[in-house]
């Protein structure tokens, strides 16, 4: 138990060990722990069995079933699915079932990975917590009575909880990062548009991201690796050839320049511990080779408030296609325009509703150049003055998440609290560029994990999780 | 100009634009590779993309840039470096997103004109967009969703690329706004992009219209008039609606701007919405789609593979075949035809008579055929050697009329189906003249009257001597010869 990816998939292609044996062990984990975490909206316990067992079938054939052969995978559930339920964790989309599989989902199967359930999230991936699902909340597996963050709380509980080596996540505004922080796992977003999003069911379009959770690095980087690259069905794709992330991995960080953002670190609302973590982190990188010093990028300070302007308003025209006339749920109405509303108003929760109203707004006419506009200025900003850190550094360094995993509960009457659970991962969305948060060190008080987050420009994947890999292998207590 | 006297004796004009929606004719949908095929089982040409179901993307088809390009090529726009594509929002049942793609402050086409009678009126952009679904309102009267118990969508017209084509308000009349449409559809058919049907609806016409006194140069506030399936209807519908907004000025009253609705069978306008209850579209642009920007290869390839267009052709027709324009508009608005004239004219036929007999001829014989029949395998050498037994005096033209009309329906070649019928003519002149001789014995008491007549009876008498020589020949006497023949006779 609790092998990691890669030892499963080497161990399932040599044929030490059978896919089967792999599912069934990870499916009991998850029959003994999962009425508490409540990781999951749906575990594919038939599918997983069949699939592993086309995997054995695979290697008695003698047929290589790929780089991830036989590893459980968890999926966020608004990864579409053929023809298993795909919810975003809102009523809205109960019970739908999708025609087609997303391309990450049709990459990692054909690399053997199995598909083992469907992750709880914040609805529609609003929110930082994962108690903004219509199926009830998840919880952290380090503490039941905390949060696991969010939106992609149930992918990471998921991996935490050993219900499966790998998960993915999507990530718009820290989805990915902030959870891993919370639950003491890894988490990644890499550069927009490394990942195809076709078959991700759209928050923000132009934030939202596919990525790995992993327990180590390694196995995250395999991930990656395994499902990025080109898709055709996905415009904002890049086309061209991306490199390898497992390989170099332990290169090490000697000569890196690694620049602490001060805006995202020595601002108020960062828990001491968090920052001490960060702190002994960047000593670590020195101890290892690395120089570091402190940076300023700041239009970062902007980043939470332009980004409460873009993706709401993307998110209220995504949002839109939820009608009631074509799929989901559909309450009656006198008319077509009542249906919808009716509709709409069952079928989105609280938070979801309050995002479609203040992005409705944002877009609205006469408002648009003051909300919309100046947060696309923002936003240009921010590219700027991180392209200008760059210039000075290889990568940076900041908390991931202000706080440890919270107290359920605690945040869920005041969103805005809630929103500057973001505020550190947030810059990184709106430039397109990447970041991974990695475990080090956890705190004095509660014993809970910290997470610590390296970022990098466009396309400088490989060399965080390069640096990644370094905080892993020196990270003290 | 076109002035429209009132009851009052007060002149006035129509101020116009036209928005067209132009269907082009890819072979897939403009986001999505699903067949752009009219007229199929409702909702067979659908996938995730054009239904819009959660986590589709769309990918935009290039054919469709390049048909664009083809459309700016033709009616003299700029193509900027970059267009964007924009999401207009707002909800409505066959709209799978409940937003359009389609372009807005950054469009394909810009800054174009099209020359209508002489008159060059300005096209201010054309913009790339997808199509909507079709609604059909069930259970209540005459289709409309008043009254009705439910509805069905069809999809399949969901995402097929539109290239929406906005005039300037250069229009002035109503007969001028057709000629605009005529020419505006005659070229995106002869460029390729679209079969510009009218009544399929790939071809829509919306038509805002104002009025003004003459002499005035601002604008009046205008209505924007919609369901305009023909050139008449929006002919009929700009006139009522002239005369509609004339009579409130007149009364002192003031135009509302809003949308209008034309009733085909009643014939009339009727307020669909006013401005006050217009959508507030919140356009942003769509990042799901990058921006398009059209290369140096494609703007080349399109550049080269432009057809010659309808107004150039005409002109080079009416010199060429020294035709009026109403015979080259008649060549150019059957497909094939001006191309089955000009093989003929290739192949060696008398330009004039090519152009004539086939304006004429051909397309009798496609009238007899009835709908549906084309040019298309229409062989011209009929008509050149149909034109050829005329000119050397084997058929008379008559003759020659029947023989094309024979051949155009498959009996053969003219010239045999010429030996097949008897037709040919008697050229030979000893033969003739032995006729002629027959004739003069039988009638001398015509031929005395003849010498003894005035010019009024000369000419009578000799019409009679050509008759009974024609008569004796069953009609295939070569007539020119025939007359030279009687005219020696008469003069010796």
């Amino acid at each position: 138990m609790n092998s990691s990816a890669f030892d499963i998939a080497a161990d399932v292609r040599a044929g030490r060990v059978s896919a089967r044996d792999v599912v069934e062990q990870h499916l009991a984990t998850i029959a003994d722990r999962e009425a508490d975490v409540h990781a999951f909206n749906l575990v594919m316990a038939d599918v997983a069995r069949r699939q592993a067992d086309a995997v054995d079938g695979d290697v008695a054939a003698g047929h290589d079933p790929g780089p991830l052969a036989g590893v459980p995978l968890a999926l966020k559930d608004n990864l579409c699915t053929r023809g298993v339920d795909t919810t975003c964790s809102s009523r809205i989309l109960q019970g739908w079932k999708p025609p087609y599989d997303a391309t990450v989902v049709t990459r990692l199967r054909d690399a053997g990975a199995v598909a083992i359930g469907k992750t709880n999230l914040d609805e529609f991936a609003m929110g930082s917590s994962t108690e903004n699902s219509a199926f009830g909340a998840t919880r952290n597996p380090r503490d039941l009575s905390r949060v696991p963050g969010g939106s992609s709380g149930g992918s990471a509980a998921a991996v935490a909880a050993g219900f499966a080596p790998l998960a993915l996540g999507s990530d718009t505004g820290g989805s990915i990062r902030q959870p891993a922080a919370l639950c003491g796992v890894v988490g990644m977003k890499p550069t927009y548009g490394t990942v195809s999003r076709y078959g991700l069911i759209a928050f923000a379009s132009s934030l939202d991201q596919i990525g790995p959770f992993a327990t180590n690095v390694r196995d995250a980087a395999l991930l990656l690796e395994t499902m990025w690259g080109h898709d055709p069905l996905d415009s904002t794709s890049i086309a061209s050839p991306l490199p390898t992330l497992v390989q170099g991995l332990d290169d090490g960080v000697r000569g890196l320049r690694v620049g602490i953002v001060e805006e995202l670190t020595d601002v108020e609302g960062i828990d001491p511990e968090v920052r001490a973590a960060v702190s002994s982190a960047a000593r670590a990188l020195e101890d290892a080779g690395a120089s570091v010093d402190r940076v300023s990028v700041p239009s970062t300070m902007y980043g939470l408030d332009a980004y409460y302007l873009i993706a709401p308003a993307e998110a209220s025209s995504n949002l839109a296609r939820y009608d009631g006339v074509r799929y989901g749920l559909r309450e009656e109405g006198t008319d077509i325009g009542t249906m919808n509303a009716n509709t709409r108003d069952r079928g989105f929760g609280a938070e979801v509703k309050r995002r479609i109203m203040l992005g409705t707004y944002a877009l609205s006419a006469g408002y648009y150049d003051a909300y919309y506009g100046q947060a696309q200025r923002v936003r240009t900003l921010i590219v700027r003055d991180f392209a200008a850190a760059y210039e000075r550094f290889d990568v940076l360094l900041s908390p991931t998440s202000p706080t440890i995993a919270f107290e359920a509960g605690s945040k869920t009457a005041d969103p805005l609290a809630m929103y500057l659970s973001d505020v550190c991962t947030i810059p990184t969305n709106l430039a397109g560029h990447c970041a991974i948060s990695v475990p080090f060190g956890s705190d004095s008080v509660h014993n809970m994990p910290i997470g610590v987050q390296i970022l990098g420009r466009e396309l400088a994947d490989a060399l965080i999780f390069r640096v990644a890999r370094a905080l892993e292998v020196n990270r003290g207590a | 100009m076109s002035v429209i006297t009132s009851a009052s004796g007060t002149e006035w004009e129509i101020v116009s634009g036209l928005e067209v929606h132009c269907e082009l004719a890819t072979a897939t949908k403009i986001f999505c590779s699903c067949a752009n095929q009219f007229g199929e089982e409702p909702n067979t040409n659908v996938c995730p993309v054009c239904l819009g179901l959660p986590g589709s993307l769309p990918v935009l088809n290039e054919k469709a840039v390049e048909y664009a390009l083809r459309v700016g090529e033709a009616f003299h726009f700029t193509v900027p470096a970059q267009s964007v594509f924009h999401r207009k929002n707002y909800f409505y049942p066959d709209m799978p997103k409940n937003f359009q793609t389609t372009q807005y402050d950054e469009p394909i086409c810009e800054h174009g004109w099209l020359e209508v009678d002489g008159v060059r009126l300005g096209i201010t952009r054309a913009h790339l967009e997808e199509d909507t679904g079709k609604s059909m309102h069930m259970g209540g009267a005459g289709g409309r969703i008043h009254g009705a118990s439910h509805s069905l969508i069809d999809y399949n017209r969901a995402g097929v690329p539109l290239l929406e084509i906005v005039s300037e308000p250069d229009i002035r009349s109503s007969e001028q706004a057709a000629a605009y449409v005529d020419e505006l559809r005659s070229t995106l058919k002869a460029i390729g992009v679209s079969d510009v049907k009218m009544e399929e609806g790939s071809l829509r016409v919306d038509a805002n219209v104002s009025v003004r006194r003459i002499g005035d140069t601002g604008f009046g506030t205008r209505c924007e008039i919609k369901n305009l399936n023909s050139l008449k209807s929006l002919r009929d519908a700009m006139d009522h609606e002239a005369a509609r907004q004339i009579e409130i000025l007149e009364d002192g009253g003031e135009i509302r701007q809003e949308t209008r609705l034309w009733n085909e069978n009643e014939g009339h306008t009727a307020s669909m919405r006013s401005k006050e209850e217009a959508y507030d579209y919140r356009y942003f642009p769509e990042p799901d789609l990058v921006p398009v920007q059209p290369t140096d290869e494609l703007r080349a390839h399109v550049r080269a593979t432009m057809p010659e267009l309808p107004a150039a052709r005409r002109t080079r027709l009416m010199a060429e075949l020294s035709i009026s324009e109403q015979d080259a508009r008649t060549l150019l608005s059957t497909d094939g035809l001006a191309d089955f004239a000009e093989a003929a004219v290739v192949l060696g036929a008398p330009p004039r008579d090519a152009a004539l007999w086939t304006t004429q001829d051909v397309s009798a014989h496609l009238n007899v055929l009835g709908g549906g029949a084309t040019v298309e395998g229409l062989d011209p050498g009929l008509l050149v050697e149909t034109l050829q037994l005329v000119s050397d005096g084997l058929v008379s033209r008559n003759q020659g009329k029947e023989v094309f009309a024979a051949a155009l329906a498959g009996e053969g070649r003219p010239a045999q189906i010429v030996a097949d019928r008897g037709l040919a003519q008697v050229s030979d002149s000893g033969a003739l003249g032995a006729v002629v001789d027959e004739v003069f014995a039988a009638n001398s008491a015509a031929v005395q009257e003849w010498r003894d007549g005035d010019d009024k009876v000369r000419k009578k008498k000799r019409g009679f001597l050509m008759g009974e020589a024609m008569k004796a020949l069953k009609g295939q006497g070569n007539p020119q010869l025939l007359n030279q023949l009687i005219d020696e006779r008469l003069a010796d």
